[in-house]
């Protein structure tokens, strides 16, 4: 069997894994456009802060490719798939046949048009290494620093940044930060926690007009600045997977098997819609934990083996100046809330089932939470009131407690 | 594989396990001299309400959640356990976001994680909180 991968990170590594399960001969070949060992991007802000560096940053050991017998074409780009011939062809001119392909191409950042936006010289998206290396490169204990987007990767970018700039203006087009994973108050909690640490934040205002160096703001001010991060969002690379014939929506459409709907062509990762079981809706869950199980799913499959993947739910990890945030879930329904200073939580309960959480500087063992989630338990099952005080096994009936930490069966 | 199992029925509530824990970290000789007076961070955790006590420690999963998710690479498996690497680990917590047993806490720094090793990080030679269980209600055993 004949296995290609398109890209080089979480999902693939899964994939590889995934394959090895099952099928310690194959060939497997890995395509990607950079130039590195499989690496973990969300730790390009860990680097820039200096808790990790660049070896530490691969999310394997060295030996990986070679103990796992994986071919690698690293600084090529595949440019199409034809899947009809069953083939990829890269940039560099050759092609490289497949039996069974996957698709991890992952996402790009999503640079929205702003005017004056090519006049600005030290402007930047904060996705791959090498964006950290060249942000890296003209930061100076000087520098102002201006971040378009207060999601995610724009807050993490600020804190990785702080000790090594002068300062840094985060401007959002939303009235507050983390809309994705946070609810208002959750929002305004953070907000104020990465404010105290020198972050000055303009919400709810956005850039009208770029010059060099000064950013004219919709509400009429304007900010200098030497370098520009944008960091409103990313898209899913869709586009070989639906040259190829995939079902495409916001992502590459792919079901409980990690398969496309091409037969032999299977996707994974941020690249990727699949079902929220939370919501029932489809989405795409571009965090990294699906992207591992889903690429691991995609390569047991790949290799005739029988893996299916059937409760992915959203949920972030992410912590900004020493504060933890931890969610998973939707936010649809009844809301269990609790506030003490440094701590917000709330527990979101639909149908008879816990559909979310945000734990905000109390987060010790929010897995019991999510498991909850994940396992879609009944809360008639459990004992709810001890869950709201804090997640805890002593909830589940004696019966449960002797499988999860008994062994019994 | 063995693993640490808890026998619930037969525990006392008496902590013990969570020192015994926290002292074969320090790789001291003498307990008292080591613990006095210090907060411990054991791997192991007694839960206890009204009359119903037992502890909670790593599964070390067949089908490691945690290893699966770790954004570093820092969480693998090997001969059995469940090992964490600290020198690559950023302390994002994701782990303690999936682990459906809460067994994977914050290091005393908050800059890494800890969990339970089978004391295959100390000098302990075996689970210390099993050697030091007055009553068997951790064993270390196949089940």
């Amino acid at each position: 069997m004949n296995y290609v991968i398109l890209g080089n990170s979480t999902a693939a590594v899964g994939c590889i894994e995934g394959i090895r399960s099952v099928d310690p001969q194959g060939t497997i070949t890995v395509i990607s456009d950079e130039p590195y060992a499989a690496y973990s991007r969300p730790l390009i802000s860990y680097l820039l802060y200096g808790s990790t560096t660049e070896e530490k940053m691969r999310i394997r050991p060295d030996d990986f490719y070679e103990k796992m017998k994986v071919k690698t074409f690293l600084g090529k780009k595949a440019v199409r798939v034809d899947s009809g011939r069953k083939a990829v062809a890269l940039d560099s001119g050759e092609s490289i046949p497949f039996d069974r392909l996957l698709i991890a191409t992952g996402s790009r950042p999503f640079v929205p048009p702003m005017q004056g936006l090519d006049k600005v010289g030290k402007k930047f998206s904060f996705l791959t290494l090498n964006d950290a290396k060249a942000l890296e490169s003209v930061l100076t204990s000087e520098s102002r620093v201006l971040i378009v987007g207060a999601g995610l990767i724009g807050l993490k970018c600020a804190e990785g940044i702080r000790g090594r700039v002068g300062s840094i203006t985060v401007v959002d087009l939303a009235d507050r930060i983390l809309p994705s994973i946070l609810d208002e108050a959750g929002s305004e909690m953070v907000k104020k926690h990465i404010g105290q640490n020198g972050i000055k934040f303009l919400l709810g205002d956005s850039v009208a007009e770029f010059e060099e160096n000064r950013a004219h703001l919709k509400s009429g001010g304007a900010v200098d600045f030497d370098v520009l991060v944008v960091a409103v969002g990313v898209r899913p690379n869709t586009e070989l997977a639906a040259e190829a014939g995939c079902e495409v929506g916001r992502g590459v459409a792919i079901d409980e098997a990690s398969a496309t709907s091409v037969p032999g062509i299977y996707a994974a990762g941020d690249c990727c819609e699949c079902r929220d079981i939370t919501t029932g809706q489809r989405r795409v869950l571009a965090i990294l934990p699906n992207a591992y199980l889903q690429g691991e799913t995609a390569g047991v499959n790949m290799a005739g083996g029988e893996k299916s993947f059937a409760n992915a739910v959203p949920m972030n990890a992410i912590g900004f100046f020493g504060l933890h945030v931890l969610t998973a879930g939707s936010y649809d329904g009844e809301e269990i809330v609790e506030t003490k200073p440094g701590v917000y939580k709330k527990l979101i309960v639909k149908d008879h089932l816990l559909k979310g959480f945000i734990l905000i500087g109390e987060i010790a063992r929010a897995g019991i939470y999510t498991s909850l989630i994940r396992e879609q338990t009944p809360l008639d099952t459990v004992d709810f009131e001890l869950l709201k005080q804090k997640p805890q096994l002593m909830a589940f009936t004696a019966e449960r407690r002797a499988v999860k930490l008994g062994g019994a069966k | 594989m063995k693993r640490v199992y808890v026998n619930e029925e037969w525990c006392l509530g008496c902590h013990l396990c969570e020192y015994n824990c926290a002292f074969a970290a320090t790789g001291e000789t003498d307990m008292a001299k080591a613990l006095k007076g210090v907060t411990i961070h054991p791997k192991i955790q007694i839960e206890e309400n009204n009359r119903i006590s037992f502890a909670v420690s790593c599964r070390h999963c067949d089908d490691p959640i945690c290893v699966k998710s770790c954004i570093a690479g820092a969480i693998s498996k090997t001969d059995g356990v469940v090992h964490v690497d600290k020198s690559k680990c950023v302390g994002c917590y994701t782990c303690i976001l999936v682990c459906p047993y809460g067994a994977v806490m914050p290091a005393p720094d908050g800059h890494a994680i800890q969990k339970c090793e089978l004391c295959t990080d100390n000098a302990c030679g075996e689970p210390a909180c099993v050697k030091g269980c007055p009553n068997g209600a951790i064993v270390f055993e196949e089940r």
